[in-house]
This record gives C-alpha cells, sequence and structure tokens, in this order.
C-alpha cells in the first residue's frame, strides 16, 4: 500500500473535484459543502465516464455522459442503475489530504 | 412556536396542512378539529366504497399514527361552534377551547335536502361522508328500493352503487337531459341508455312533491320513510331516499365569527378572509366570485394557502378550470368548459352511436373552450391542458379529434397506448416498453412521472415520448382528477419555475446558495437539475450583479467545450455568420497539428468541429485559436449557438439582400447570451431559403421590399416550422426586433424550454403583442438585452487561455509519495 500527499483541502473547489494520476489509475478527488473529501476511482460504472467531471451535490456526484448517481461514500449507483466505482481511502491530516492506495 | 388551528378534518384542510409541512414544517404548533369521528379519507372515493369495489380501510389518506408523527393535535368528533376573534381561540361542541395565532377554515360543503314534507324521515339522506355510505349499505341489507332524486354526478355514482347492492334504484331529475352541466344532450342521452341497460330505472322531469312515512303499527315501532309522490301524481316505492340535488358551502360559523361571506366565505388571491389571520380553503370558499366542488381547485389553494402560512408570501391563486369524469365502472366519460358553445363559438364533432362513442371539441378564436367526450377519454387530458394552457390551435385544428397520437411525434408514428403491445418501445432512447412501464407502474406503486422516469428511464433523455408515458400511467393508475398543471422546477422543492423567478426577483435573490436557503429547498446542495437552473434565472435577472457558479454549471458549460463520449473535448470556434478566412482556416490546421487533434469535421451548423482534445490541453489550443482572432463558438452552451447564412446578394444570381452581412451583425451583437435553452439563428438570402432559417428559433428570410422574421422553429426531436412575426424594412430593425425576442424569451421561458414548446405554451399572439405591437415595449426589451450583453461579451476561452480563470480545472493535483 503506498499513500500520497495530494495537496490542501482549498486545492478542490467546494461542490467540485479534482483528478490525481495514479498508478491505479485516474482517481477523483470530491470536496462536499461542508468539506467532507472522497476519492473515488475516476471512472463510471456504466461506459466509463469521467465521475470528476459530474456535479456534485450532498454526497452524490452525476455522472456527466448519461447522470448515472453515483454515492461518494460506497461508489454505489443509485437504483435503478447497477454498478459500483473503486473507492478509496483518504484523510485530512494536518491540513495535507493523504491519499491511501 | 406560532399557534395554527385547522378546522375540518377534510381533503383541502389536511392537504393545506402536507403541504405546508413540506415548506415549513417547524413554523407552527398545530391542532386540527374535525366532526367527523374518522382520520382524514378520500371522500372521493365514497363512490367506490358503496360499489363494493374498495374497503373504508382503503381509503383512508392519514390515520391517527400520522398526526403524532407530524405533533399534530387531533380531536376527532368535535365540531367547533364559536371563533372568537378577540380572543383569538375557538370553542368546540364539548366545550373545548384553543387559542391561535392563525386559524384555517376548511369546513367543507353540506348536501343541500329539498325541503319537501318529510325531508326529516329517518331513511332521507345525502351523499356526502362514512355515515351516509353506512346507512345507504345498512339499508341494501334490508330494504329493497331506493330513490335517489338528482341526476348529477353524485346521484348517478350513489344509484350505480346502489344498484351493485342489490337494490332495485330509480334516479329521479328534474331536468329532462342527465348531467345537464356536465353534458350536452347526446352524449346524456347515450350514457342513460347505457345506464339502463344496466338496470336503472329515470324518472326524468319529474317534480318531488313529497317523501311518504310508513304508519306504525305499535308506539315502539319507529316511523320512516316509505314511498315518494310526485307533481304528477304518480308515487313510488322507497326504503332510502338519498338527496344530490347540490351542495351549499358551509360557512355558518365563519357567518357567525362575522367574516364576510356571501355564496360562500370570501377570500382573495393568497385564500385569506377579510381577517388577515384567518385563512380559508376548499369548498366552504367563494374566490373572485366563484365556488367549487371538485379536489383538483382545492389542491391548488392549498399549496398557494401554505406558502402564505409558511411566510414565503408570493404564490398567488387566480381560480381554476375544471374537468370532471364520472366514476361509475365502465362509463368513459371526460367533461371540461363552456361544451355547450355559444356566440363565436364553432363546434367539431364525431359520433358513432353504434360504438357508443361521441366526442365534441368547442372552440373560439382558435382557441379550446370546452370537450364533452363519451366512450373514448384518451385525449382528455390533452384537450384539457391545450384548453387550460390557452394554446393556439390552429396549427392542430386538423387532427385535433383523433387525439395527441396522429401529430406526428417524428420517430414515434402511431402511438395510440390502448393498441401498443406489451413488448413495443415507448422510449428509443433507453429501449423501454410499455410493459416493462406497466410492470414498474405496479409493482412499485408509482404515481408520477418523475417516478416512472427514475426506475425505468422511460422519457428521461430525451423527452420527446413523454406525453406517451402520462398516457400509460394516467391508464396504469386510474387517475380520477387531473394533477395541477404548476409541476415544480425539481424534486428539491415544490416551488414551480414561475414562483423562483418571480421570488429571485422579488426577493433580490443573487446567489444560488441564498434562493436554496430562502426558499427552503429539501436539500441544502440542490441537485444536478435545479442548481443550472437557478444559475441562468439569476444571471438572466441580475446580469451586472450576480457571480456565475461554476459548480452549477454542467461539464460543458464549466469548461466551455463538450465532454466526449470518451471523456475528451471537442472545441468549436465561433466563425461568424458561417463565413471564415485563410487565417482562421491556417490556425485550425497549426492547431490540429500541434496538438495532435484526432477528427476535424464540418458541423451541421456551418463552422468546425475538433474532436478528442485533451481536457489539459484546452487552454492553449485557446490560446492559439485567440491568436488568430477566434473567439469560442458556445457549441456546448444553452446560449446562442450559430447563424447560419447563404451566399445571398454578394453571389448568388437570385439574392435580394445581403444575407450574409446581416447574419453576421445578428451573431456580434448576440454572441455570448445565455438563454434558457439553445437559441439558433439562420438568414436567407431569398425565399428559397437555403439557409433553412424556417426550423430555426429566429429565422430571417430577405425579399425583395425587406426582412420576413420567423420564430420558434425546431430542427431536431420534434421537427417544428416557424410561426411568422412580421415583415421589416430594414436591418436595424431586424436587430432591434430578434434582441428584442431573445429578452422576452430569456424573462419568460422555463429553464430547458426552447423557444418552440415555449411559443406553443404561450401563444403566438402574446409575442407579437410584445415585439410587434407594443413598440416602446419592443425598445426596452431590446436595451435590456443589450444591457445584459456588456456582461456577457467576454470570451470565456480568453478568460481562461491567458487571465488564468478557473485554472484547476485543467490540471490535475500534483501528488507526493509520503511514508
Ligand atoms: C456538432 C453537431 C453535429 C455535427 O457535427 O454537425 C452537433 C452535435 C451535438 N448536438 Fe446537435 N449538433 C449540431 C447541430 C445540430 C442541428 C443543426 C443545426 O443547428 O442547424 C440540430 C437541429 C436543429 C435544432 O437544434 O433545432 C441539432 C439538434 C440537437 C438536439 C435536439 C434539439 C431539439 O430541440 O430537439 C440535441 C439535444 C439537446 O440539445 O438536448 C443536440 C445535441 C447535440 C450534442 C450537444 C449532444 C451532446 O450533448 O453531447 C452534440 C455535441 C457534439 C459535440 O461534442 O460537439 N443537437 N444539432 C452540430 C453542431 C453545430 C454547431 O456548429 O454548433
Ligand atoms: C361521493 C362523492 C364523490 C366525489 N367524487 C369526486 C370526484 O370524482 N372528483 C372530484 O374532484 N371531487 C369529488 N367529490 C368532491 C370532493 O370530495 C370535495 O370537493 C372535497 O372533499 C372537498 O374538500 P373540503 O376539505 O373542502 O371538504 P370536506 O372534505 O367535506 O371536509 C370538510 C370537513 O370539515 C368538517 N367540518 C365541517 N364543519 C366543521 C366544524 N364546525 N368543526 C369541525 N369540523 C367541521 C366536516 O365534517 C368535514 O369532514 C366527491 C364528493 C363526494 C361526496
Ligand atoms: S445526432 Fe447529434 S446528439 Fe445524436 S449522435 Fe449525432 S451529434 Fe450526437
Ligand atoms: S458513463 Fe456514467 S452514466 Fe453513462
Amino acid at each position: 500500500m503506498s499513500r500520497l500527499d495530494i495537496g490542501v483541502l482549498n486545492d478542490i473547489p467546494r461542490l467540485g473535484a479534482r483528478v490525481v494520476q495514479t498508478e491505479k489509475g485516474r482517481i477523483a478527488v470530491f470536496r462536499t459543502r461542508d468539506d467532507q473529501v472522497f476519492a473515488v476511482h475516476d471512472t463510471c460504472p456504466h461506459k466509463g465516464g469521467p465521475l470528476s467531471q459530474g456535479m456534485v451535490s450532498g454526497t452524490t456526484v452525476v455522472c456527466p455522459l448519461h447522470n448515472w448517481k453515483i454515492d461518494l461514500n460506497s461508489g454505489q449507483a443509485q437504483a435503478p442503475d447497477v454498478g459500483c466505482a473503486h473507492t478509496f481511502v483518504i484523510e485530512q491530516v494536518n491540513g495535507r489530504l493523504l491519499l491511501n492506495l | 412556536m406560532e399557534k395554527l388551528i385547522c378546522i375540518g378534518n377534510g381533503m383541502a384542510g389536511m392537504r393545506t396542512l402536507e403541504e405546508l409541512l413540506k415548506v415549513a414544517p417547524d413554523k407552527y404548533e398545530i391542532t386540527v378539529f374535525g366532526a367527523e369521528p374518522h382520520p382524514n379519507y378520500n371522500r372521493i372515493m365514497l363512490s367506490p366504497v358503496l360499489a363494493g369495489e374498495k374497503r373504508v380501510d382503503d381509503i383512508i389518506l392519514n390515520d391517527a399514527q400520522w398526526y403524532k408523527d407530524q405533533w399534530i393535535t387531533l380531536y376527532t368528533s368535535e365540531k367547533i361552534t364559536t371563533i372568537d376573534r378577540v380572543k383569538r381561540q375557538v370553542i368546540s361542541d364539548k366545550g373545548t377551547a384553543v387559542k391561535y395565532d392563525r386559524l384555517l377554515i376548511a369546513t367543507g360543503s353540506t348536501p343541500f335536502i329539498i325541503p319537501v314534507p318529510g325531508h326529516h324521515l329517518p331513511g332521507v339522506i345525502g351523499f356526502r361522508d362514512i355515515a351516509d355510505v353506512e346507512t345507504m349499505l345498512a339499508t341494501s341489507k334490508t330494504g329493497k328500493h331506493a330513490v335517489v332524486i338528482g341526476g348529477g354526478l353524485l346521484g348517478l355514482e350513489a344509484a350505480n352503487g346502489l344498484l351493485k347492492q342489490g337494490m332495485d334504484v330509480t334516479v329521479v331529475h328534474l331536468m329532462d337531459s342527465l348531467l345537464e352541466r356536465q353534458l350536452d344532450k347526446p352524449a346524456a342521452a347515450l350514457l342513460k341508455r347505457f345506464l339502463e341497460q344496466r338496470g336503472l330505472n329515470f324518472l326524468m322531469a319529474a317534480q318531488t312533491e313529497a317523501i311518504l312515512s310508513t304508519t306504525p303499527l305499535t308506539s315502539s315501532e319507529q316511523v320512516k320513510v316509505r314511498g315518494v309522490r310526485f307533481k304528477s301524481g304518480l308515487e313510488i316505492p322507497a326504503d332510502l331516499v338519498v338527496m344530490a340535488v347540490g351542495i351549499r358551502p358551509n360557512f355558518e360559523l365563519a357567518k357567525s365569527a362575522g367574516l364576510h361571506c356571501e355564496r360562500g366565505l370570501v377570500v382573495n388571491d393568497t385564500l385569506q378572509t377579510y381577517d388577515p389571520r384567518i385563512y380559508a380553503v376548499g369548498e366552504c370558499v367563494q374566490h373572485r366570485g366563484t365556488t367549487y366542488g371538485l379536489v383538483a381547485p382545492l389542491f391548488e389553494q392549498a399549496k398557494v394557502c401554505a406558502n402564505h402560512l409558511a411566510g414565503y408570501g408570493f404564490a398567488s391563486y387566480k381560480g381554476s378550470q375544471v374537468a370532471t369524469k364520472l366514476k361509475v365502472t365502465g362509463v368513459d366519460l371526460f367533461s371540461a368548459g363552456n361544451f355547450n358553445g355559444g356566440e363565436g363559438c364553432e363546434e367539431i364533432i364525431f359520433q358513432d352511436p353504434a360504438a357508443g362513442i361521441y366526442k365534441k371539441l368547442v372552440i373560439k378564436n382558435n382557441h379550446i373552450e370546452g370537450a364533452v367526450l363519451y366512450g373514448d377519454t384518451v385525449d382528455g387530458s390533452w384537450y384539457f391542458d391545450l384548453m387550460r394552457d390557452g394554446t393556439d390551435i390552429s396549427a392542430l385544428r386538423d387532427h385535433l379529434l383523433f387525439g395527441q397520437a396522429h401529430l406526428g411525434n417524428a420517430g414515434h408514428g402511431d402511438s395510440r397506448i390502448a393498441v401498443l403491445s406489451n413488448d413495443a418501445e415507448v422510449c428509443g432512447c433507453n429501449g423501454v416498453c410499455k410493459g416493462d412501464i406497466i410492470k414498474a407502474i405496479t409493482d412499485k406503486g408509482l404515481f408520477t412521472l418523475e417516478e416512472v422516469r427514475a426506475h425505468t428511464k422511460a422519457s428521461s433523455s430525451c423527452g420527446s415520448c413523454t406525453g406517451l408515458v402520462e398516457q400509460i400511467l394516467a391508464s396504469t393508475v386510474g387517475n380520477y382528477s387531473p394533477t395541477p398543471k404548476d409541476k415544480p422546477l425539481c424534486g428539491c422543492t415544490e416551488h414551480t419555475h414561475e414562483q423562483v423567478q418571480r421570488a429571485i426577483k422579488d426577493q433580490h435573490l443573487t446567489s444560488v446558495a441564498a434562493v436554496i436557503q430562502s426558499l427552503n429547498w429539501k436539500n441544502p446542495d440542490g441537485c444536478a437539475s435545479c442548481r443550472p437552473a437557478l444559475n441562468y434565472y439569476l444571471i438572466a435577472t441580475w446580469p451586472d450583479k450576480v457571480k456565475d457558479d461554476p459548480q452549477s454549471r454542467f461539464i460543458n458549460e464549466r469548461v466551455h467545450a463538450n465532454i466526449q463520449k470518451d471523456g475528451t473535448y471537442s472545441v468549436v470556434p465561433r466563425m461568424w455568420g458561417g463565413l471564415t478566412n485563410p487565417k482562421e482556416l491556417r490556425a485550425i490546421a497549426d492547431v490540429v497539428d500541434k496538438f495532435k487533434i484526432p477528427e476535424v469535421k464540418i458541423t451541421g451548423g456551418q463552422r468546425i468541429d475538433l474532436f478528442g482534445v485533451k481536457k489539459e490541453d484546452l487552454p492553449a489550443v485557446w490560446a492559439d485559436l485567440n491568436a488568430a482572432g477566434m473567439v469560442s463558438g458556445h457549441a456546448y452552451g444553452k446560449a446562442l449557438r450559430t447563424v447560419k447564412t447563404c451566399a445571398g446578394s454578394n453571389w448568388c444570381r437570385f439574392g435580394t439582400q445581403d444575407s450574409t452581412g446581416m447574419g453576421v451583425k445578428l451573431e456580434k451583437m448576440t454572441w455570448g447570451s445565455w438563454t434558457p435553452h439553445k437559441f439558433k439563428m439562420a438568414v436567407s438570402g431569398c425565399p428559397r431559403n437555403c439557409a433553412e432559417a424556417t426550423i430555426k428559433d429566429f429565422g430571417v428570410v430577405a425579399v425583395d421590399s425587406g426582412w420576413e422574421l420567423h420564430v420558434g422553429g425546431n430542427g431536431g426531436i420534434k421537427v417544428r416550422v416557424t410561426d411568422l412575426l412580421c415583415k421589416v424594412k430594414t436591418q436595424a430593425e431586424v436587430l432591434e426586433y430578434c434582441g428584442a425576442f431573445m429578452q422576452l424569451y430569456r424573462e419568460q421561458a422555463k429553464y430547458l424550454e426552447r423557444t418552440a414548446p415555449w411559443i406553443e405554451r404561450v401563444g403566438l399572439e402574446f409575442v407579437k403583442q410584445h415585439i410587434v405591437e407594443d413598440e416602446a415595449g419592443r425598445k426596452t426589451l431590446h436595451e435590456r438585452f443589450l444591457a445584459s450583453q456588456q456582461y456577457a461579451q467576454d470570451d470565456p476561452w480568453a478568460q481562461r487561455a491567458s487571465q488564468g480563470v478557473a485554472a484547476h480545472e485543467f490540471s490535475p493535483l500534483q501528488t507526493l509519495e509520503v511514508a
């Protein structure tokens, strides 16, 4: 397992996302209105759309390609759609964002 | 907490509380008084209960637990007898006294009982509540003969139910034709014939003189009803007499408290009575001179009233148009509006007595005034919508009576739902069949279009099958009254587009967060549907004040390029009026080489699309295009797209005017403008119309003497040819009319409503009034358009390529491995 320092909270816009290129592929890092952060593989379980480009509300992101709704906690698609995007553990330590791969 | 009391535990009162709790759950401590012993139930469904098709338990709307869950104190079997407006308290017949800050009166109405001799006898009842139905069901077990006085909706439903309970039923009607308030004579005759075949007896044009009583043999036996005598001298036997001759708004209580009453308790457009602390809704009220006896208007009132009780104060009730259906199984009947015609009206009629079908539409000045349908009511709600929305039907007229299915939704030819088999594809985008939709509706108990969309995806993409899905929904759930037409903006709120637009203006809201907060959205972030709409309304209302909210933009508008299926982007630079030159073409060629852009294509909009650009490369690509003088083409936006032109008088042997030059001027004036949906234009140099101007949002066709202006065209999913707005002489006029038209659309349309459906909704007349007839109005609209353009005509590509705007969008985060 490796651990990456990817920057600080303010690098990511509220209700938005940034992308990190890793050896495990592109990972989208989301920030909610109340400053929670989530890391999800940047690949929609439907047809691979880039989730990082979607709109965030609450702890859900809407995929920009065909509007699947993906839960940021679990990576699960909201019913009736079925599918799951891989999630990663991300922590806020001393103001830095640490991503566990 | 303030105290709210509701008098009347019926449909209107409880709906108002439901609406109120949705928007302001914690504002009041609520108490409800109901004279009936039951919690709130669906009064409409008493007819199926009487007919044995439903049980009382099935029709309860809010059970005792609901009141508990909402922290509402409920007093059943307690009738309020006094409203003390000075002490602000109400007192019940059992002596309970409770104080209020606000009072809601929803006392409904009472059945009118004709005061003929014998009307007070046991066995003579109205048809209004559970107690009446219980009396009817009990009598049907012992007695044989029932007489129903009144051949209206209620009377016929009562008669049908009693017949089903095994009684011998006679319907007595004062007029010579049934349902004279809903049906014209031919339709009424068809209905009467059908009901007679079922076994109902009718006495038409009969006037009741007295109700006859039994003569008891012993003193312990009760006197009760035995028969009915008519003015003609005729007597018929009766063990039960149901009076269904009309209802009277129940406003005695309000009147005794000194509130102004006429035919009902008088309220204004905010459902307030003459006492500002007291509101009233439902059948007891009189609004703009009208009283109502159906639920759809009451539900509309409930919404508005809740808006004011919640303290928002921007909704207003303007009265309702109502449609009726008869709930007798096996009878298909629909009626709405003025169906008897009259001066200036035309009638379109279809009759097939053998098949039991009759349809009539009453038309006045190209608008539907009324409709009667018997035997085939599939299109009832469509006609009703056309009528309510005041749609100009001149273009539909030839097909109107054949129904919506015959309107030729491109790609959805014969769509009458009844004839569709279960494996017929309804939604072409998502491959959903009729059977899938019906299964989802029945298995999951779906009621609304939104629910069907969420569960099946049907009609969730291009939306052209929405009408079909709605019809399937209607025929599967069997809705009895049309839902109020004002749909909420999205699932996060109860407010409609119009209400939100108005609130933004009236309350000076200038950010998405402010709207969400002050209108009490259910979801503090909003959702992907409402945020873009709110952002648009804000920018359009306050162009000089509002800061664009990038997180409320769909990705394409956020990064000013179109996302593609593989996550890359396409770039379309503006080519004014379709003109280009070697410098631009060279810059495009260079950029393609430099960034290894995989595909270059001429678009359908007369310009060039560069496909497959990596997101990280976008700012650099734009910088190079900017350097050659090119700006964003907004191919991604709900915004001005292209202005297509033809060769025109510069070159073409038929050209009458300089259409290319006109197109360039139009594009220079309008580029950068945000609109409710995309906005496209074209200018043709002569009526041969090579630029296809007559399927554009704003199309210009040059003629020898000037320019014809056409509006509301649409290619795409459902083709619509433009309407001719007017003819003007000069290029300056073309520009002024165009700016004014765009501004009217920007201010009036709902977000994601293109000009074609917008014009169909508001009518061409409305547009003409504002743009053609009202010269001063046109000039101010045009000025407002230009004023907002000052803030819009700032190339978003240049901002990002050279001014560092939104830099975080285009670069990944830098990483550092840690232990
Ligand atoms: C590029 C282009 C196809 C082409 O290569 O020719 C195109 C491409 C797309 N069109 Fe289009 N349309 C293009 C001309 C048209 C035209 C022709 C025209 O404008 O004269 C029409 C019919 C005319 C009309 O709009 O009335 C057209 C009707 C649509 C529709 C249906 C709109 C409707 O109201 O029914 C959509 C769907 C939508 O907007 O919701 C659509 C949506 C799209 C989208 C944005 C789909 C999407 O969301 O990804 C495509 C974006 C591709 C991209 O990434 O660039 N496109 N599209 C054309 C771009 C023109 C331009 O220079 O900007
Ligand atoms: C059999 C039947 C079939 C119908 N079918 C249809 C239909 O198909 N479509 C349609 O749109 N409409 C139909 N209606 C009409 C519809 O039911 C009414 O329009 C609607 O119920 C009126 O709502 P309301 O709240 O104004 O009155 P109600 O629902 O009557 O509620 C008023 C309540 O207030 C109580 N009350 C009155 N005075 C007091 C007091 N002083 N203190 C405490 N409580 C009091 C009453 O007991 C009553 O429970 C039908 C009605 C009936 C009776
Ligand atoms: S018609 Fe338009 S939306 Fe459909 S595939 Fe072609 S470009 Fe895309
Ligand atoms: S790829 Fe995400 S919804 Fe289709």
